[in-house]
C-alpha cells in the first residue's frame, strides 16, 4: 500500500548498491508457487508482492526495502504481514523447507541496515501483530505482540500510571519486538536498565517454524525471576533477528514518576561534562533519570531544523556543549529541593562548571527541551546523509573522538560542503555511549573508505565498543572482532549454526558466516 | 529611550494557574467538575502576556518602571508567580484563597483586580492579561475589568506597543475580518491573543521564554505580597451555579476496509446504491 511514509522517504538518486561480502549456503528466491502457498496461510491483503498474481509495482514495497536513512536498499519481491504467531510459524516452516532467506522487520527505524534485505530475502513485517495481550497493573507486567509501536504501549499503560522502561526518539514508529531484538538502549537506560533486565519473557518463532513460548511461565510466575535452566530469552535479546523472530514480549513496566523535571545546561568547556555528571549524581542521586550530552554543532543543527525551541542567544553564548538532565521522582517538592540545591551549588561555585541553563516550567517546555535532544537524529537526516557510529568509549574521550574524526576527514580533503558537511557528537553520557554522526552531502565510497576502518580502530584504541546500542546489523557484521574476542565470536557462530543450520534467518546481519 | 519627566509606566499582569493544556481532561464521577489532580501550569495566554510585558521593557528600557504579576488562587498558585518572576517580572501579589474554595469567576476576579489596581502606589498604566483562561474559556475578565475601571480596552491583541510620551498604547487586535489597529489612552487593559508579537510574514508565535537559571535564582529573592480577599474588601463567592459537567458524546469509530470490493460491499450494506449511469 502506498503510504505517506513512502513519499517522505528521500531516496538516493543513484542508489548505493549494498556490497555484501558474506558467503552463505545458497538460498532460494521467492517464486509464484511460494506466493500461492502463502495465500493458503494468510489473507490476500497480508501478501505484498511484485510477483504474480498480485504483481504490484516495486514502488509499492519500496518503504519495506529501504531503511530509514535511505542508506541501505534491499531488493525483496515479497513482503508478508502476518497477524498471528501461528501464521508466522507456518511461514517459517515453509521458508525453512524451501531455504528462503527471511528478514524480520518491525518499524524499520534501525540505523545499521539490519531490517532490510541484503538481496531479495522475504520480508516478514510484524506491523499487523499489534495487540496488547495483557497488563497487570499491580506488577506492571505488560504482555504484547511484537508489532506494537512503543509509543502506543506507553499510551496504553499511562492511565494505569506506568511507563515503558525504555524510550527513544523513534518511539512513534519503532516496535517493541524490534526494540528487544536490537537490545535498544535509549534515554531511560540510566534509570531503568537494559532490556536484558526488564524483559520477563519472550515468544519466539525459530527458523524452522517451532514456536518457543517463554511467555506462559512468566504469566504464572509474575515475580520477574528468570525460569530455571538456561535463560533462553537472553539469546534473542540483541540477536537482531538472526536466531529467531520475536512475536510476543512480556516486559516489566515501572510506575510512572509523580514528578518530572528537565534542564538544559550550557557548559563552557567539554572537560566539565564529567565533573558535572558526578556532581549531578551526588546531589540528585535516585531521582536522576537521564543525562544526555549534546555538542554545540549538534545543538545548532537541531535548532536549524526546528526541533524544539532554541535557548536564548545570551544563554548559549560561549557554550561549547550542552547537557540535558532529567529528574523523575515521587514527590514534586522533594525533587525540586534537590534540583535547587544542585543548581545553586553549580551557579555559586568559585569556578562554575556551567555558564547557565534553563529549567522547564511546564509540560510544554519539558517536551520542547527533550525535543532539542531527540530531534537531533531527524535534523541530521534533513541536513544530509548520515554516517552514524554508535560507540562506547570513556566519557572523557567523547570530544577527542569527534575532533580526531573531523581532523582525519579534513586531512583527507573531505571536509567541505560537497562532501562531509559536519561532524557532530551527542549521546547518553550516563552509559558512556556516544553517537558520532558524520553528515555528508551524499553517501560516497571515498567518505566511507576514509571512515572505515578508521573509526573502528579509533574506538578499539580506547578499548571501546563499536556498537553500544544500535546493533551490528549489516553495517558492522564484518567488524565485530573490533569489540569481541575470537573465542566469543566463534561461540556465537556455533549457536547460530545450532538454531539456524540453513542460514535463512536474517542472513548477512550481525555475524559473517 | 530616555524616560521623560512624566510618570514612568507601571505594568500589571494578572496570571492564572490552570490545568495544563496537554493533560487529558476527565470529568469527575460526581459530574460537578473535572479531575484536578493533574499537572497545572500558567495559562498559556497569560504566559504570552508576561512575555509581552518583558519584551516591552526590553524595547522601552527604563521607561517601564515596574512589572507586577498578580494571581488569585490556592497556595500552589505561588509557583505560577515564581515562573512569571523568573521570566522577568519584578514582584508579585498572591491573593490566596483556600484549596477547597470554588474557582473564582470573571466578575469576582475583575473586582479583585480593580481593588489591587487601586492599592498600587504610583498607579497602574497598563494591564496586560490573557484573552481567556483555558480551563473555563470565559474570556470576560479583561473586558469587565476595563469597564469597572472606566479605562480603555483592546482585546485579542496581536501586537502591542507603547508611546510613553503621548501616554497611549498602539494595539493591533484580531477581529473576524482580519485585524484592527487601535490607539488607546493609558491607563488601558489589553488582552493577548495567541499571535501576540507575531510577525505577519513569519510563522512564529510569541513563544514565552524559558526561565534561565540566573533568573530563577533571582526570582527566589523577589517579593510576593500575600493578601486575602478580605484584605482587599472583595467577596469572591460565586454567583453562578454549575448544574452538571459531562463529556461530549463519544465519537463512534469508523471502520477500516482492506480493498475497494469491501468498501463497495459495506456501502451497499449501509443502503447506498450506485448512481445509474
Amino acid at each position: 500500500m502506498w503510504t505517506a511514509r513512502t513519499a517522505a522517504r528521500r531516496l538516493v538518486l543513484s542508489p548505493r548498491r549494498w556490497q555484501h561480502t558474506t558467503s552463505r549456503q545458497p538460498l532460494s528466491s521467492v517464486t509464484p508457487e511460494d506466493i500461492a502457498h502463502f495465500a493458503k496461510i494468510l489473507p490476500r491483503n497480508a501478501i505484498l508482492s511484485t510477483l504474480p498474481p498480485s504483481a504490484l509495482p516495486s514502488s509499492e514495497i519500496e518503504q519495506y526495502n529501504n531503511d530509514w536513512m535511505g542508506k541501505y536498499h534491499g531488493s525483496a519481491t515479497t513482503v508478508l504481514r502476518p497477524q498471528t504467531t501461528q501464521q508466522v510459524s507456518e511461514i517459517m516452516k515453509w521458508c525453512y523447507e524451501r531455504r528462503i532467506g527471511v528478514v524480520p522487520q518491525g518499524g524499520n527505524t534501525g540505523l545499521v541496515g539490519g531490517s532490510v534485505p541484503v538481496k531479495d530475502e522475504l520480508i516478514l513485517n510484524l506491523g499487523n501483530m499489534s495487540k496488547v495481550r495483557s497488563f497487570d497493573p499491580v506488577s506492571g507486567a505488560l504482555v504484547a505482540d511484537a508489532g506494537c509501536i512503543l509509543e502506543s504501549l506507553s499510551e496504553y499503560i499511562a492511565p494505569h500510571n506506568h511507563i515503558m522502561p525504555l524510550d527513544l526518539g523513534a518511539k512513534g514508529s519503532c516496535q517493541i519486538g524490534g526494540n528487544v531484538a536490537t537490545n535498544a538502549g535509549g534515554l531511560r537506560l540510566l534509570r531503568y536498565g537494559s532490556l536484558h533486565g526488564t524483559v520477563l519473557g519472550l515468544e519466539v518463532v525459530l527458523p524452522d517454524g517451532t514456536i518457543l513460548d517463554n511467555l506462559t511461565t512468566i504469566r504464572k510466575d509474575n515475580t520477574g525471576k528468570p525460569t530455571s535452566g538456561y535463560d533462553l530469552k537472553q539469546l534473542f535479546i540483541g540477536a537482531e533477528g538472526t536466531l529467531g523472530i520475536i512475536t510476543g514480549v512480556s516486559i516489566l513496566t515501572p510506575p510512572a514518576p509523580q514528578a518530572t523535571n528537565n534542564i538544559i545546561l550550557a557548559l563552557p568547556r567539554f572537560e566539565n561534562v564529567l565533573p558535572l555528571f558526578k556532581t549531578a549524581r551526588l546531589h540528585l542521586s535516585e531521582i536522576l533519570s537521564a543525562f544526555e550530552f549534546i555538542d554545540r554543532e549538534a545543538y545548532e543543527l537541531a535548532v536549524k531544523h526546528g526541533q524544539g525551541r532554541a535557548l536564548g542567544e545570551d544563554e548559549v553564548e560561549g557554550a561549547q556543549c550542552f547537557v540535558l538532565l532529567e529528574t523523575s521522582g515521587g514527590k514534586k517538592e522533594h525533587d525540586e529541593e534537590k534540583l535547587t540545591t544542585l543548581l545553586e551549588s553549580l551557579m555559586d561555585a568559585e569556578d562554575p562548571l556551567i555558564i547557565t541553563g534553563v529549567l522547564s516550567q511546564s509540560p510544554t517546555q519539558f517536551a520542547s527541551l527533550w525535543r532539542l535532544r531527540e530531534g537531533i537524529t531527524e535534523a541530521v537526516s534533513k541536513e544530509g546523509k548520515a554516517y552514524k557510529y554508535d560507540i562506547s568509549v570513556p566519557l572523557a574521550s567523547f570530544k577527542d573522538v569527534v575532533d580526531t574524526t573531523r581532523e582525519h576527514l579534513r586531512k583527507n580533503g573531505l571536509l567541505h560542503a560537497d562532501a562531509v558537511k559536519q561532524v557532530i557528537g551527542y549521546g547518553h553520557v550516563g552509559d558512556g555511549n556516544l553517537h558520532l554522526n558524520i553528515v555528508a552531502a551524499a553517501y560516497t565510497p571515498e567518505i566511507e573508505a576514509a571512515l572505515e576502518p578508521f573509526v573502528y580502530e579509533l574506538v578499539a584504541s580506547y578499548n571501546g565498543s563499536i556498537s553500544a546500542e544500535h546493533g551490528l546489523g549489516a553495517m558492522k557484521a564484518h567488524a565485530i572482532h573490533y569489540s569481541k574476542s575470537d573465542v566469543a565470536v566463534d561461540m556465537m557462530k556455533r549457536i547460530k549454526q545450532l538454531l539456524d543450520p540453513r542460514g535463512i534467518m536474517n542472513p548477512g546481519k550481525v555475524l559473517e558466516v | 529611550m530616555r524616560a521623560t519627566a512624566a510618570r514612568l509606566i507601571n505594568i500589571l499582569v494578572p496570571v492564572k494557574r490552570c490545568v495544563d493544556y496537554a493533560v487529558k481532561i476527565r470529568v469527575n464521577p460526581q459530574q460537578t467538575g473535572i479531575d484536578t489532580n493533574v499537572k497545572h501550569s500558567m495559562n498559556p495566554f497569560d504566559e504570552i502576556a508576561v512575555e509581552e510585558a518583558v519584551r516591552l521593557r526590553e524595547r522601552l528600557k527604563d521607561a517601564v518602571k515596574s512589572i507586577k504579576v498578580v494571581t488569585i488562587g490556592p497556595p500552589k498558585s505561588s509557583e505560577t508567580l515564581r515562573t512569571a518572576l523568573a521570566m522577568g517580572a519584578d514582584s508579585a501579589i498572591h491573593i490566596e484563597i483556600p484549596e477547597s474554595a470554588p474557582a473564582p469567576e470573571p466578575l469576582g476576579v475583575a473586582r479583585a483586580l480593580k481593588a489591587v489596581v487601586e492599592r498600587q502606589q504610583g498607579g497602574v498604566d497598563l494591564i496586560i492579561m490573557g484573552k481567556q483562561a483555558i480551563d473555563d474559556d470565559m474570556g470576560q475578565t479583561g473586558q469587565m475589568l476595563a469597564a469597572l475601571l472606566g479605562s480603555s480596552q483592546a482585546t485579542f491583541a496581536s501586537k502591542l506597543d507603547l508611546d510613553v510620551e503621548k501616554k497611549v498604547a498602539m494595539v493591533r487586535t484580531e477581529i473576524d475580518g482580519g485585524a484592527e489597529e487601535l490607539v488607546c489612552k493609558l491607563p488601558a487593559v489589553v488582552t493577548t491573543d495567541l499571535r501576540c508579537g507575531h510577525d505577519v510574514f513569519s510563522d512564529s508565535f510569541t513563544e514565552p521564554r524559558y526561565a534561565s537559571l540566573p533568573n530563577i535564582m533571582k526570582a527566589k529573592k523577589k517579593p510576593i505580597e500575600k493578601l486575602t480577599p478580605a484584605d482587599i474588601g472583595v467577596d469572591l463567592t460565586p454567583v453562578l451555579e454549575t448544574l452538571k459537567v459531562t463529556e461530549p458524546p463519544k465519537r463512534v469509530g469508523g471502520g477500516k476496509v482492506e480493498n475497494v470490493d469491501e468498501l463497495v460491499a459495506k456501502l451497499k450494506e449501509a443502503g447506498f446504491t450506485a448512481v445509474s449511469a
